[in-house]
């Protein structure tokens, strides 16, 4: 692919040394904190020194002053290693930091966005709840209006970095008569479950942010994949949120939240093609290197076909997530784009994993090689931000809004 | 302090060379290029001596054509303030033609410490540094594995045959990077966003005339297929005998 059309030098640059963090210091702990399911904190360090936690934020905040393009390259890179360590990255800064950026108020952006920024603490995004999930409008987490401040009570599902994080976005019902335009958003902060290991490594927690009473996270979630990458519950029991801490307009946040989600797929799908990819190269490698019946099983055209077919979903799949992040890099509208890059990319990161293990036989199903990760890091890309049938809804939204106009 | 330090843009190594139509040089098709690892750490050093010694000021300069500014880049990104290209569509696989052009810019800059790698992974000369050294008349340390610069002088490790030697040499002074001085930091993401704002000056290049020229360029011949004489004790006596009457190794 010609990648003149879609990156700079610059980009390259980034990409470059992304590529060089990957190999030289996340690959080698990698399956560890798979095996263990422990979070990565002194790589979370690491990647808040470099910048990667707030790429597309200006350098005045605490950013790196980077377009989108550099902040998908950086997910993009990040998931041919790992794809947790790529979801870190995508949950802090789509999901924890963007709405702040978009709809906070001058005095939320400066208490919140120069520590999210920097990587200091870790953000996210409360808007699935047990019993709201593609069905984001079931919200029954209820905010009260009561002397000054709006007490929260619910609970909200699957939300990374539930645990390890301090500063929370979450949809909360503030007018039960008024529907998904009754739901409004707040900012909500605690203290992170790992301040012990915060401490020692200098980031995940502030003493600035104030931890409010009865706000915690509940139980830590036992995944399939991503399982350095920390999801849990978050549970609101009577919580005192001041007012101040209400996140744009009162009855805006379900509508804020989805456009938050669009970006977010932007993010994901970037994430499933980097995982698609990771897995093809694995593949292409291993199938010189392994000979059986007296040669490289690549020559077998069982192998060769899958790898041309991986290959060829993979460029059309970075066309669709370049072509979707430049149209929202230029500001103009890119719901359908983003569904379009996250459905095929997070269903090819499922095929191509797959196919990837096939290549690698017996030794594929083993520990021994990522690929077996690769598969179990690819399913969760269908499901979040949006499950496959979800964003065929959208899409077929899209679609139904042309043909009226 | 004011610190110099001169890199090359080099093919990155994971790929199979092949020979170009001319027979005397590598076919650049579809290679990929970087920083000469030894050069990387000579920024590295630079870039610490400069933390140290601040206020200061390193200059990156390449002789190499427009594309080697990708690499002064890198060299800004990682912290570098200022890079000069010296442009040469061609670099010269003659050492001495390079150095002349390098020394003369060189010469204008009052550095303190002008630092190179070792050698360049491509050509594996280890020359530049040296000869950039005699043409400006200044005290030269090749191959170093500890610098320490304090008080107007320096104090560097060279590792030897079986130890360590330690020398002294006054500044300004020329200093060329062995492997094991330091590790290259990453440029982070602010890094690499500032150097595209810092000042990269493009001149031609004062190429000296090349005394040697590469006259032809080989590829090592393809090992044969190995043999297996038979298994156990009884290949033995068939293996010994052909090690001596046909490898000639024992």
């Amino acid at each position: 692919m010609d990648e003149s059309q879609y990156f700079s030098e610059q980009h390259h640059a980034v990409r470059e040394m992304v590529r060089a963090f990957a190999q030289d210091e996340v690959l080698p702990v990698a399956a560890k904190h798979d095996e263990e399911a422990t979070f990565p904190w002194e790589n979370i360090k690491r990647m808040g020194e470099l910048g990667l936690l707030g790429v597309p934020w200006p350098e005045e905040v605490g950013g790196a002053g980077l377009d989108l393009t550099s902040y998908i390259l950086a997910i993009h890179e990040m998931a041919k290693v790992d794809a947790s360590h790529a979801i870190t990255i995508s949950a802090h800064t789509t999901l924890g930091t963007s709405p702040i950026f978009y709809f906070g108020t001058a005095a939320q952006k400066a208490a919140y966005l120069p520590l999210l920024a920097s990587g200091k603490v870790l953000g996210g995004f409360g808007l699935t709840e047990p019993d709201a999930g593609s069905d984001a409008g079931g919200t029954r987490t209820t905010a009260v209006r009561k002397n000054g401040h709006y007490v929260l009570n619910g609970a909200k599902r699957f939300i990374t970095h539930g645990s390890v994080g301090e500063v929370f976005v979450a949809t909360a019902v503030t007018d039960p008569s008024k529907g998904t335009k009754g739901i409004s958003s707040f900012i909500l902060t605690k203290e992170t479950c790992d301040l012990a290991k915060a401490r020692e490594v200098g980031v995940g927690h502030d003493d600035s942010i104030t931890p409010l009473a009865g706000f915690r996270a509940g139980k830590k979630e036992d995944k399939l994949g991503w399982r350095a990458s920390d999801t849990s519950e978050l549970i609101m029991e009577d919580v005192e949120v001041p007012a101040e801490n209400l996140l744009g307009e009162e009855g805006m946040g379900f509508i804020n939240f989805m456009r938050t989600l669009d970006a977010g797929r932007i993010g994901i799908a970037a994430l499933s093609l980097g995982l698609a990819e990771g897995a093809f190269q694995a593949a292409l490698k291993y199938s010189t290197e392994r000979k059986q019946f007296g040669q490289a099983i690549v020559n077998f055209q069982g192998i060769s076909f899958p790898l041309a077919d991986m290959a060829t979903e993979i460029e059309a799949g970075k066309h669709l997530l370049y072509a979707a992040t430049r149209l929202a890099q230029e500001g103009r509208p890119f719901g359908k784009e983003a569904a379009m890059a996250k459905l095929f990319c997070s269903e090819l990161s499922m095929r191509a994993t797959i196919k990837s293990i096939q290549i690698h036989g017996g030794y594929g199903y083993t520990k021994d090689y990522p690929v077996e990760r690769m598969m179990r890091d690819a399913k969760i890309c269908e499901i979040g931000e949006g499950t496959s049938e979800v964003q065929r809804l959208v899409i077929a939204r899209h679609l139904l809004r042309e043909l009226a106009d | 302090m004011k610190i110099a330090v001169c890199i090359k843009r080099v093919p990155v190594m994971e790929v199979k060379f092949a020979i170009a139509k001319d027979g005397a040089s590598v076919d650049e098709t579809g290679l990929k290029y970087d920083v000469n690892d030894f050069d990387l750490w000579a920024v590295e050093a630079a870039l610490q001596l400069n933390e140290k010694n601040a206020p200061g000021e390193v200059t990156v300069i390449s002789l190499g054509p427009d594309a080697a500014s990708e690499q002064i880049r890198k060299a800004l990104s990682m912290g570098a303030d200022k890079g000069v290209l010296l442009k040469a569509d061609k670099v010269p696989g003659d050492a001495f033609a390079v150095a002349e052009a390098l020394a003369a810019e060189l010469k204008a800059g009052a550095y303190d410490v002008i630092l190179f790698g070792k050698k360049s992974i491509d050509f594996d000369n280890s020359a530049t540094g040296a000869m950039v050294g005699e043409l400006l008349g200044l005290p030269v340390v090749t191959g170093v594995s500890k610098l320490e610069i304090a008080g107007g002088k320096g104090t560097a490790h060279r590792a030897v045959e079986g130890g360590v030697e330690v020398l002294e040499f006054p500044l300004p002074a020329i200093v060329t990077v062995d492997e094991g001085l330091n590790k290259e930091r990453l440029p982070s993401l602010k890094g690499i966003m500032a150097a595209k704002k810092k000042p990269l000056e493009t001149k031609p290049a004062q190429l000296g005339g090349a005394g040697v020229t590469v006259s032809k360029m080989e590829l090592p011949p393809e090992r044969a297929a190995g043999r297996i004489v038979g298994e156990g004790a009884a290949a033995v006596p068939e293996l010994v005998r052909l090690l001596q009457s046909e490898a000639k190794v024992l």
